[in-house]
Order: structure tokens, then sequence, then C-alpha cells
């Protein structure tokens, strides 16, 4: 069965037709060619194919296409506007967040929502009073909030200090 | 960060950002699937549900009547290769079924949700053979390899071993064992294939253009100037992208019936646990010897492993008990056993990281049996010269990386007593281990330098860049070759029209690259001078390196780990490593650091997390995804405390730098294993170290 649904995508409107079995990542990848949001697992364990949705972080391999017609979508790519990268992409650049680079747009997309969870006052597990009106985001908080994405090349130890550094700005 | 000065070259040594950071971090740099092509078509594989036997019948009328299936392929309508001696690569040439989960069909189809849900049903009757799928070490059925991985020697015996061991003051006789592992780059295996008018195109996910492009041709009796082969970025790989497998076949063969139409095919994350490598798991049984002052006298590495009955592979996890320490008498030896399983291949310093685990952990238990500290233990077992070959090394200091480690670590007042910390609920202990890795080397690699005009020089390697840095490596070291800056190199590596490099893989890369770039820009810059004309232009290879008839080469290193056990759930913490390793000269400081810390991590992994539980009744692995196979997530890794040592080894190549890769990862697990000890008392020589280990 097809629908047709209609995606803003990094500033652009989009209106296609889609089968309806079509995750909101396929769309983005195969029909749109937003090739910035990566398959990973397709499962929703790995992260790497993590946007924006409607301000939200999400995994768009979780999401049907057509569950979401209307809404807006930001990938890594949209967060560089007008050719300068983001704050979180720079210093993923500078402290090496990465290597493969395969799930570092999904790491810069979940760390830019992740900032703004923090900033709502949005406990995690590591919280150690759920009521506190300002999340101090330490070390620990950081690693426990990013703990859903993976990177098998293992850069946790360079991708911490690099969202550190923007979240202290 | 330890940042070392190089007096010559002014390229190499320095922190330069990734040349392709700022496409990484947008998610633009193109990996297999990402490359635009034109109308293609979706492949999904159908895979075998029975681990021996042959198929009887497929039925794929419901599947081919699926609106938009193009071709259900299977044994039967697939195109013949022309060499089909490597049975790994052989798919769908016969009615054979060797593991569970080979291909044994495909759907083509113009969208990928068809192709998927059309290969659901896809009917297939088999003749089942009886199968065996786990290793069984008592197994009779247990033989020598003629050789293992990297031409190793399959045993080897110096000096009396039986004599020394039975006769030894101190003496240890235990088993460890590792288990099967799965690489799990976060980049699946992917394949976009085009084939037209005869030509070949590959966008691949691979660790080497050329190597899989000249497999190809051979399988499919082409010539090589017809399949091109294209990697400009490749998410990851850790060995299981080194050698070609069955599913670029399987795109080749379906590439071929639909001319002219792109094929895309990308494995999913469960088919990543049949058919495209893993690590052998190990049953290592360790006898060392040692006399009253806590010198070796015997070191006995015996392993059995597993391989497919299909195709041999063999993993070297012996061969660093041949060369570490230095003691009167040592016997190795490697068997296998051969099964109805998927072939094991390369993960991540494959025979170094499950040997030295043993080997390690093994050093650990002999040292407090000699009342010794296991650095000064290991000092006191340090070989002037490499024991196998009788060579003097061209560099060794794991000593200093031992010593370094020690003070940086904070080691010295260290109560050695098991157990005998404790902060709350917290089991607190610390632990030491040693790490090599070969220098290797492979033949072959060529690169062309040619000068662009307006000072700006191109140089052209078909080498591959899997997350090591390639990229930016490689431009440093153009840029001293030349002794021109970074700027002006136009780097262009990844793709089979380029000149031929050798794999990514045994931590290889640099050193026969580099090589191969510093010899062009010799010969360049002899024939065209410093002032060239615009095109000037020079190929040439990795030259011979007469040095290594004269030295043994290897990496070195030492790991120093705090772990945290809780006393009440046996949960495993690792708050804090260190890692002090003896590399050479390193290219890049920054890209290293990644490389030691992503190894470091990957050990903690192997030592923590990393099992494939395999159900013997059919022979699959059960937890074939990233919830249940457990890879570290941000949450596992604590503080790492990177750093190198100042090693000077004019031997090993033009750069003086050793492969880093791999190193990561040797020894980091054992690391961990002593700590977990050292907190608990309890020695775990079975990997993963889960809490079931701990508890009583």
């Amino acid at each position: 069965m097809d629908a047709e649904v209609t995606l803003k995508v990094d500033g652009t409107d989009h209106t296609f037709v889609v089968d309806t079995r079509t995750t909101l990542l396929d769309a983005l990848r195969e029909r749109l060619g937003k090739t910035s949001p990566k398959k990973g697992c397709d499962h929703g364990q790995c992260g790497a194919c993590t946007v924006l949705l409607d301000g939200r972080r999400a995994n768009s391999c979780l999401t049907l296409a057509v569950a979401y017609d209307g809404s807006e979508i930001v990938t890594a790519e949209g967060l560089a506007e007008n050719g300068e990268l983001h704050p979180m992409q720079r210093a993923f650049i500078e402290h090496d967040g990465y290597q493969c680079g395969y799930c570092t747009p999904g790491q810069i997309v979940s760390a830019v929502g992740m900032l703004q969870e923090a900033e709502a006052g949005w406990p995690s597990h590591v919280t150690e009073d759920l009521n506190v009106e300002e999340i101090t985001l330490d070390d620990d908080e950081i690693r426990e909030r990013m703990s859903g994405n993976l990177c098998r090349c293992a850069a946790y130890a360079n991708i911490v200090p690099a969202i550190r550094e923007v979240s202290g700005r | 960060m330890s940042t070392t000065e190089r007096a010559t070259g002014r390229a190499i040594g320095m922190p330069l950002d990734r040349i392709d950071g700022p496409q990484k971090v947008k998610g633009t740099a193109p990996y297999a699937y990402e490359h635009h092509v034109e109308h293609p078509l979706y492949l999904f594989a159908v895979r075998s549900s029975i681990a021996r036997g042959r198929i009887v019948s497929m039925d794929v009328s419901r599947a081919q009547d699926v609106p938009g299936v193009v071709i259900v392929v299977t044994h039967e309508n697939a195109p013949r290769m022309a060499d089909t001696r490597d049975q790994e690569l052989a798919t769908l040439q016969s009615d054979r079924v060797d593991y569970r989960g080979q291909y044994v069909g495909a759907v083509i189809a113009e969208t990928y949700e068809v192709a998927r849900h059309a290969a659901s049903l896809v009917e297939i009757s088999y003749e089942e053979e009886t199968h065996a799928a786990v290793l069984d070490p008592a197994s009779d059925g247990l033989y020598a390899p003629e050789v293992v991985n990297a031409g190793f020697p399959t045993d080897t015996e110096e000096g009396d071993f039986d004599r020394s061991f039975s006769s030894a003051a101190v003496r240890l006789d235990e088993t460890y064992t590792t288990p099967t592992e799965h690489n799990n780059p976060m980049e699946p295996h992917t394949t976009v294939a085009i084939w037209e008018g005869g030509n070949l195109t590959l966008y691949e996910s691979t660790q080497g253009v050329h190597p899989v492009g000249r497999t190809v041709a051979r399988v499919f009796g082409l010539d090589r100037d017809r399949v091109r082969v294209v990697a400009p970025y490749v998410g990851g790989g850790f060995g299981s992208k080194g050698l070609p497998h069955a599913n670029t076949m399987l795109a080749v063969l379906a590439a071929q019936m639909v001319e002219g139409r792109p094929i895309k095919f990308a494995l999913t994350r469960q088919q990543m646990f049949a058919g495209v490598g893993y690590r052998t798991p190990t049953v290592q049984r360790m006898r060392l010897a040692a006399d009253e002052e806590g010198h070796l006298t015997a070191v006995g590495h015996d392993v059995i492993e597993q391989t497919a009955r299909f195709k041999e592979f063999a993993e070297q996890t012996a061969v660093v008990s041949r060369m570490m320490y230095d003691t009167q008498s040592r016997r190795t030896t490697h068997r296998l056993a051969a099964l109805d399983v998927p072939v094991p291949s390369w993960m991540r310093a494959p025979g170094e990281a499950p040997g030295m685990f043993a080997l390690e952990s093994a050093m650990d238990e002999l040292a407090e049996a000699c009342n010794l500290d296991p650095i000064e233990f290991r000092v006191r077992n340090e070989p002037e010269i490499d024991p196998e070959s009788g060579l003097p090394y061209s560099s060794r200091n794991l000593v200093a990386c031992l010593r370094e480690g020690a003070r940086r670590f904070g080691w010295e007042d260290r109560d050695p007593a098991p157990r005998t910390r404790q902060e709350g609920r917290w089991l607190v202990g610390t632990g030491v281990a040693s790490a090599t890795y070969p220098v290797f080397r492979m033949p072959g690699s060529r690169a062309t330098i040619r000068y662009e005009g307006d000072g700006r020089y191109a140089v052209e390697i078909g080498a591959a860049d899997i997350g090591t840095g390639t990229w930016t490596a490689l431009t440093q070291i153009s840029a001293d070759a030349l002794e021109i800056g970074v700027e002006d190199v136009d780097l262009r590596i990844g793709d089979t029209r380029l000149p031929y490099a050798s794999v990514e893989g045994g931590s290889s890369g640099i050193t026969v690259w580099g090589a191969a770039i510093f010899e062009a820009a010799r010969v360049f810059r002899e024939r065209h001078g410093e002032d060239p004309s615009e095109g000037d232009e020079v190929q040439a290879r990795t030259p011979n390196n007469p040095e290594t008839e004269n030295y043994a080469m290897h990496a070195f290193g030492a790991y120093f780990v705090e772990t945290r056990v809780d006393a009440d759930t046996g949960e495993v913490r690792v708050p804090r490593m260190t890692g002090v390793f003896a590399v050479g000269n390193v290219i890049n400081p920054g890209t290293a650091r990644s490389q030691f810390i992503g190894g470091m991590a990957m050990g903690l992994s192997m030592a923590l997390h990393e099992e494939s539980l395999v159900d013997g009744r059919f022979g699959h692995v059960v937890n074939q995804d990233l919830a249940e196979y457990h890879i570290p997530t941000n949450a596992d890794v604590g503080e790492i405390d990177v750093s190198w040592i100042d090693e000077d080894d004019p031997y090993v190549n033009p750069m003086g730098s050793k492969g880093i890769g791999e190193i990561g990862i040797v020894g980091s697990a054992a690391a961990i294993a002593n700590a977990v000890y050292h907190a608990t008392g309890i020695r775990v020589r079975d990997l993963p170290i889960t809490p079931d280990k701990i508890l009583p």
C-alpha cells in the first residue's frame, strides 16, 4: 500500500509517495537521497540513524515515514547552516570524536538533542535528585545520556570531552 | 597527549585534524550504499535454516508473484562462476549447505521493502545431515593445520619443555578460554554492483579495493581491468572487511542477471552474524614454570580452536608466546576442529588478542606464585634478542612502557594482596598486562606522484581508510616525502583505478603505503628535481626492506587498569585505564590516540561483554543483534589515559613508524581480568567476565 507524505527535511519540503512499510530512515536515504542518517542496525539498537524529529532526537529506523506526515526533520547535514558547521560538529573534529565516521552524524544529532533535554531539566538514570531544577552535565551524565549511540571504533573517550566543551558554552 | 616532536620533516608528528572531518560530521562522506546510482534494484538474501545438508527443492512462486519482484535468484538460475575453488565464495553454485545462514537464494526487486518481504516467502525443503557447530576441545577429530594465519608454523618446540616444566620450582597449568566474537563494524557489509557491457563496478565496503577487485575478477573469470572497486569511506571493518566474503559475490551474481541496473545490497545486522567472518572461540592450555628467582624455565601454549569444514582458517593464537618472554624451553601448538559453521576470519589482532589474554593472565598468576610484582616478573623475563628468530629487535621498549605506565597510573604503592580494598559495595583492584604486535608488511603496493602545477602534487594509491585516519596520515607522509606543505597534497585513495594497494590489515597499511609514497617521492625528485613541469609523473613500489633479515620488528605496549566490582551483583566497572605504547614514530598524535583508546575499549569489551552464543542444535548465533551482543556503550567506558614513549626505530620503514591499529586491543582484556582478580580474589579464566562468574 502506498501513501503520500510531506516531510520538511533540513528546511526543505518534500512531498512524495511511499510504500507504507518504509521507515523514515529508508525514506530519507533511498527516496530523498539524504544519507546523513546512517543504517547501522535497523532496530533502534545503535543510534546511527538519529535525527531531530519535530525537535526531539529519534531513531528514524524505528519510525514509519507515514506516521510522521507533516513533520520537520533535521539531520546532521542540516545542523550545518550556510556551510558553517554547528559548534558540536566543530567540537567532534577538534576532539577527534570519531574514527570511521559512520555513527558520527547520529552521535552529533543525538548530542544536540541531549543538550536540549538537559537544558529543559530532564533527569537521566544517573541523576541523583530527580527533582533538581538545573541538570549539571558532568561526564557521567553525558556518558549515560549518550549511551543510545554506539561507536564500534569506541571514540567515547573523545566524544565526552567534545560534548562537555559545547555544553559549557 | 604526548606529542612527539620529530627532528626531520614538518608534517609527520603533527596532530592535524582529519581532512575528511567536515564531511564525516555532516554525514555527507559517501559510504558504499550512498553513492548515487540511477534506477537501482534492491537485493535481499535468503539464508539456509539448516547447518548442513542439501537443498531438495525451492518454491519461489509466492515470492515471484509479489508485484515489484524482478527475479528470485537460486542455485538453479544463478550465473555460473569461473572459479569455485574457494568454497566460501562459491555462492549459489550448488545445492550444498555448509552452515546455517549461508546464502541459498535472493530476491531482486524494485524496492527494499518488496525484496525483503518476498524473500520471506521463498520456501525451501532440505535433506538435512548431522552437523556439529560447537567447539568441543575433547573431540577426537582435532587436527594440526599445515600453517596458521599469516604463515606462521603450526607448532614450535625449543629446549626440553617436558623436563623443564616437570622439574621447575614454580609451575602453573591452567586453561583459558575465549568465546566466539563478531567484528560488528557500524557500517554493515555493503555492495552496490553495476554490470554493464562486460564491465563491473562495485561500490564496496572493504578494507582493500584491489584485493576485492582481483578476487572478484578471478571468481567470475573477468579481466582485472574490467572490474572497478570504489571505497573512499568505510564505516569500520576490524578485519571482517579484510577478505572478500560471499555477500559481495551474491551482489555480483545479481548484477549479472539485470544488465545495466545497479544492485544495492546491504546485510542486515542479524545477517552479519554469519558469513562475514568472526573470531574463533579458543581453548588455551598454558603451562608456565619458573625458578626460585622468578626466571621462566618453560612456556607451553597449546591452543584448540575451530574452523569451517569447507574452508580452513587457523588463528595464530599461540604465536605471541614464541617471542614475548625469555625461557629455557618452549612449546606451542595449534589444533583445529572442523565444524559446520561459517569460516572464521580476521578480527582485530587475530592471534595476539586471544593469545595475550591467556599468556598475560598466566603471567599474572605466576608472578603471584613467585611472590613478585607482576611488572618486576615481566622485567626479569625480558629477552635480549627475539627468542624465536634469534635476531636482535629493531627496537623493543616493553620495559619502558611498563615503567612509564606504572608512574602515570600510580602503581608504586599497590598492595598485591587480592580483595583488600573496598569502597562501599565496590571491591577495588588494579591490574597490569603487556601487549605486542608485529610489524607486518604486505607485498606489492605502488604509489603515483604527479605534479599538477601551481605547487600542487597529486598522490595516488588505492589505499583504504576504515576510520584509521589514512586520508590524513598519508597526506602528512606525502608532504614530508616531497618536502612540501600538507595543503599542497591532493591525496587520492580507495579506487582500483589508482595504483595497487595491499589490504588495510595486520596494521600494515601505513608501513607499506607510506614506504611506497616515500620511494615515489625520492624517484620523482631524482628525475624531475625541485622545480618540475606540470604533468611530470612517477610511479614506484614499496621497496624491499633488507633490514627485515637483520632485525625482529614488533610494537609493544603496557596497560594498567582499575576495576571496581560490585560485591552484591558482580558487575564490573572500569573507571580508568592507562596505556603506554612503543610504536616507533607516531604519524598523527590525534588519530593515533583514537586508535589506541578505541582498541583499549574493544579490549574492555572483549573482557566484559562480547560473546556470540551458538545454539548447537541449529548452528546459529542466538544473540545476533546489538541489543544482545553487547559492544561497549559510552557509559561502559571510563577515563582512558594514552601516551607513547619516544622510540627511534630507523629500521622499520622510512617513517620510523610501526602499525597501531591492532595493538590497542592486545593485552587489554588480560589487564582487566588481572584487576578483577586483584579486586575480588576470583580468577576468571573464561571470557567474558560476566557477573555469574564472580558471584559465589
